[in-house]
């Protein structure tokens, strides 16, 4: 079972705040992956443009960091940012790390006029085409996330022991939304690309738990036919694709999603007020229903952060915090970490049927019952 | 001294070890009740007069050393029609266990005699394949109990079933529903189905036991059971009567029984489940339905629209079948509309080569509601034996094949595939149907296993019994013969319905519950099964175990 802790603030903070929650949780994972997402990003040393596509990852040699500026270069792509680590390589257990990127760019000029799902598309495009050179080339090349205002970092190892190595104390680097996961390996090797939390187009999600409805959703979704949907080297990954199938390609609320991955059963569904709605939207996802023991937590664009339990709550999860600053983790210790003077009082733990939303505004959460009216699209 | 002459020799003179079954008697025990031979559905078996010698000491040379005594015995006839066919009824009623048949351990010559005049042989029921089948080899393999001890088979709640019907893509559902347009009907059904069994080749009996039983099912137990009807209509009050949801029609080749069903539409008080349109049927593919004459009943002919007593073979294919888009377009469409596109309609298909094909052609239609394969261990009630044991494709690679096909497609959810041919033929019904599931089938059909467990079926893979096809179903199942069938008690086969889905249920969670899954039925989840043989395995695209 894997460890997660997910923080939203209106003040940015650093993301070393949220690995010493790990650490706090540690008897939960082996220290096999740490994947780091920030959302509402802000350095020291430079003045970020939150529009402008930041590109996460690690360059394993020199030459793949060559290639790297080359295919940027040749794409259009400005560099106006590099961030540098500070860096303790002796802390870090592969010995393959040439360099850990967090680079921003200013996108081609030419881009301007273009509608905003193009760009999208483009830059989800580029992060691909630069994971198969990475491929192609020995895997010397690992790419996170290409997106504006969000930065994303993996590696192998304890929480400290790479928050350290990578200088994260130093406070240069800060956000308003961390989404750290540490990693039980379960089914698959020792991946970085296995590291939750996943990330497409904007949407990031990481889960502690196994899915094992996944080889028929991964089945279903590269059917789609669509280039993003790519990667499984971990079972979770289906969940991200999932949020962005549900919001992105079919324009669903944020409810549907819920409604989507565990749907209610046919008996309650007849008593839903939107039951025949949703009995129809279950039949037609119902390759997308996942399994096993879960609790999914992610961030959209606009910084709403949500949490999602399985159908059993066979996972647990707690969300608490105060005005402008929320916290959600799957242990009360990882919560009392990252906000320990809240009222415990308002800390809730959602069940079987509650997606537990944090707007960007930050006030309050709000908790979603799959049994409430469902909000149909305008449409329907 | 007995003359050459008048030893039988003819090419088909037969002794009792040249048959298939022999008959073992045992005089020091057996009263000579007669129970046997008149139980003997085949009259295999009399009672006759015999001749034993009693020895004797002579004392002088003119008295003789033996004499004769004539006894009453049981004799096992040796000619064609009256052949032991194994049923083992003679051991069932012999009070003294005096008497049962034994398989021949040799090849025996009957069956090379047995095409006597002209006739290739027919029989009913299996494929006689003897053995462990390949589903029975395949295992689950992915217990994820190690990594997460999170399900119970007893205590939790598990969503097993499966839908039967055209299910859209979700773009095109959304849009459909936001244009107010037709959304195909889809049924949430139990993934075991009992397969295609027709009113005439099941007694009057056996199908009211299943009817009972499968009602029994979905009221009371919550367990939404179906059974398909096979070839040859529904009895009226059956489709006057709310039951008829639980009721999958089949119109075939014969369209046999299809007058009564258009004619009652406009009172039935529900829609059925589903309709199947038989194009093949794995038994005996490319060859037509048949009810032979010594099943049609007045109550078969009656349902059937035919004169009493009159072999009633279908057509091998439908008679609008020019070409499988027409075919598929006018018969889908055509039933569609009977209920008024309320109602799914789906084709069965013998499993084969071209499965593939048919398949896409579905796809491409939007009035398919899926597709049921059956492959070449399917059953029948009757079959010429070369069709039986010689045609057809195996379930398993021919579904998988179209499984995967649909995958490449995206279109896995929108098709059901279901598949049937042996399910459970060992007794392992769970097991082979989830097997299935597995590689990529929504459901499996079963119908041999039915017989066998509601209704203590005598046929065996060893070519035991098999006599479905001429009316003298000596457990009253496939007979027509009210003598027959009243053997057979519609409640007590309604009780072992019950009983065998239930177990099934249970069966289901308890190889789920390991896996992991309890939220949706796992179908095509490959990476859960493996098999102990590395060119199935490859075929099948699944692991290989050993
Ligand atoms: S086994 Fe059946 S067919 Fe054979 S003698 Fe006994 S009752 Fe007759
Ligand atoms: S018992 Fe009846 S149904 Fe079973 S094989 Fe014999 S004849 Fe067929």
């Amino acid at each position: 079972m894997c460890r997660l802790a997910m923080k939203t603030a209106s003040e940015p903070f650093s993301p070393y705040d949220i690995l010493k929650a790990m650490e706090a949780m540690q008897e939960g994972y082996d220290g096999s992956g740490l994947g780091l997402l920030l959302r509402g990003v802000e350095f020291a040393d430079f003045n970020y443009q939150p529009t402008q596509p930041i590109l996460s990852g690690i360059a394993h040699t020199e030459d793949a960091l060559r290639r790297l500026n080359h295919f940027m270069q040749a794409r259009g792509y400005e560099l106006k940012y590099d961030h540098e680590f500070d860096l303790d390589l002796t802390k870090i257990e592969s010995k393959d790390r040439y360099k850990y990127f967090v680079m921003v760019y200013k996108t081609p000029d030419e881009w301007q006029d273009l509608p905003q799902d193009e760009i999208d598309e483009k830059l989800t495009f580029t992060r691909l085409a630069i994971r198969r050179n990475g491929e192609e080339h020995n895997g010397d090349l690992t790419v996170f996330s290409f997106w504006p205002d969000v930065v994303m970092i993996k590696e192998v190892g304890w929480p400290l022991e790479v928050g350290q190595a990578l200088g994260l104390d130093s406070g240069r680097i800060k956000s308003r939304i961390c989404m750290a996961q540490g990693r039980q390996n379960t089914n698959y090797g020792i991946n970085l690309y296995a590291c939750h939390p996943f990330f497409i187009q904007g949407i990031g999600t990481m889960t502690n738990g196994e899915n094992t409805a996944f080889v028929p959703i991964r089945d279903w979704l590269t059917g789609r036919h669509y280039p993003a949907y790519v990667g499984y080297q971990s079972d979770s990954e289906v969940f991200t694709h999932i949020l962005h199938y549900v919001t992105k390609k079919l324009k669903l609320p944020l409810q549907a999603y819920k409604h989507v991955i565990t749907p209610l059963k046919a008996e309650e569904l007849e008593k839903h007020p939107q039951g025949d709605f949703l009995l129809g939207l279950r039949n037609s996802c119902r390759r997308l229903i996942i399994d096993g023991p879960n609790c999914v937590m992610g961030s959209l664009p606009d910084e709403t952060c949500i949490l999602v339990m399985d159908a059993k709550k066979l996972r647990p999860a707690t969300v608490g915090g105060r005005d402008g600053e929320w916290a959600m983790a799957s242990e009360m210790c990882g919560l009392d970490a990252m906000i320990p003077d809240r009222d415990r009082h308002l800390d809730f733990q959602p069940m079987r049927e509650h997606t537990v939303v944090i707007p960007p505004e930050r006030q309050e959460f709000k908790i979603w019952s799959q049994f409430d009216p469902f909000p149909l699209p305008q449409t329907a | 001294m007995v003359s050459i002459r008048s030893i039988p020799s003819s090419p088909d003179s037969l002794s009792v070890k040249d048959m298939p079954w022999i008959v073992e008697h045992d005089e020091s025990r057996c009263t000579l009740c007669g129970r046997c031979t008149s139980v003997c559905p085949v009259g295999a078996i009399r009672l006759s007069y015999m001749r034993k010698r009693m020895p004797k000491i002579a004392l002088n040379s003119t008295e003789r050393g033996n004499s004769f005594k004539t006894f009453v015995g049981i004799r096992q006839r040796t000619d064609v029609e009256h052949r032991c066919i194994g049923c083992g009824m003679c051991a069932t009623v012999c009070p003294n266990e005096a008497i049962g048949p034994v398989p021949n351990p040799t090849i025996d010559r009957f069956r090379f005699q047995s095409t006597k005049g002209g006739n290739a042989v027919k029989r009913g029921g299996r494929r006689n394949t003897p053995g462990p089948s390949l589903l029975d080899r395949i295992i689950f393999d992915r217990i994820s109990m190690l990594t997460d001890p999170a399900l119970d088979a007893g205590r939790h709640e598990f969503q097993v079933n499966t839908l039967l019907g055209r299910v859209l893509p979700p773009e095109e559902y959304l849009s459909r529903r936001a244009k107010g347009e037709w959304i195909p009907p889809v049924r949430e059904i139990f993934p075991f189905i009992i397969g295609s069994m027709s009113f005439g080749a099941l007694s009057p009996n056996m199908w009211l036991g299943l009817l009972q039983g499968v009602a029994y099912c979905n009221e009371v137990l919550g367990i939404p059971v179906v059974m398909a009807t096979g070839e040859g209509g529904c009895p009226p009050w059956v489709l006057k009567s709310k039951f008829l949801k639980y009721i999958i029609l089949q119109i075939a080749s014969g369209y046999f029984g299809w007058d009564e069903i258009i004619r009652a539409i406009p009172e039935m008080q529900c829609d059925p489940a589903a309709i199947e349109i038989k194009y093949g049927q794995g038994a005996k593919p490319g060859d037509g339905g048949l009810l032979m004459w010594y099943k049609v009943s007045k109550l078969i002919a009656r349902l059937r629209g035919v004169p009493e007593g009159v072999d009633l073979p279908s057509p091998p294919v439908h008679q609008t079948l020019y070409s499988i888009e027409e075919s598929v377009m006018k018969m889908i469409q055509t039933m569609s509309m009977a209920w008024n596109f309320r109602v799914p309609v789906y084709p069965k298909i013998s499993g084969s080569t071209s499965a593939k094909a048919v398949l896409n052609n579905l796809v491409r239609n939007p009035y398919a509601a899926g597709l049921l394969i059956d492959g070449i261990d399917g059953g029948t009630g009757a079959a010429y034996n070369v069709s039986m044991d010689a045609m057809g494709h195996p379930i398993a690679s021919n579904l998988r094949e179209c499984y995967l096909d649909l995958c490449a497609q995206g279109r896995q959810n929108e098709i059901p595939l279901f598949a049937a041919g042996g399910v459970g033929k060992n007794g392992n019904v769970t097991q082979n149907g989830m097997a299935l599931i597995m590689l990529g089938a929504s459901g499996v059909h079963m119908g041999k296993y039915i017989m066998q467990a509601a209704a203590g079926c005598l046929g065996s893979e060893y070519n035991r019994c098999n006599v479905c096809n001429i009316g003298l179903c000596p457990k009253g199942i496939t007979s027509q013969n009210p003598k027959l069938y009243r053997r057979l008690d519609p409640d007590e086969v309604a009780q072992r319905v019950v009983d065998t889905f239930k177990a099934i249920n249970l069966e289901i969670k308890k190889i789920m519950a390991p896996l992991g899954r309890s939220q949706s039925l796992p179908i095509g989840m490959s990476d859960a099964i493996g098999i102990d043989d590395e060119a199935v395995a490859r075929r099948l695209q699944i692991k290989y175990v050993c």
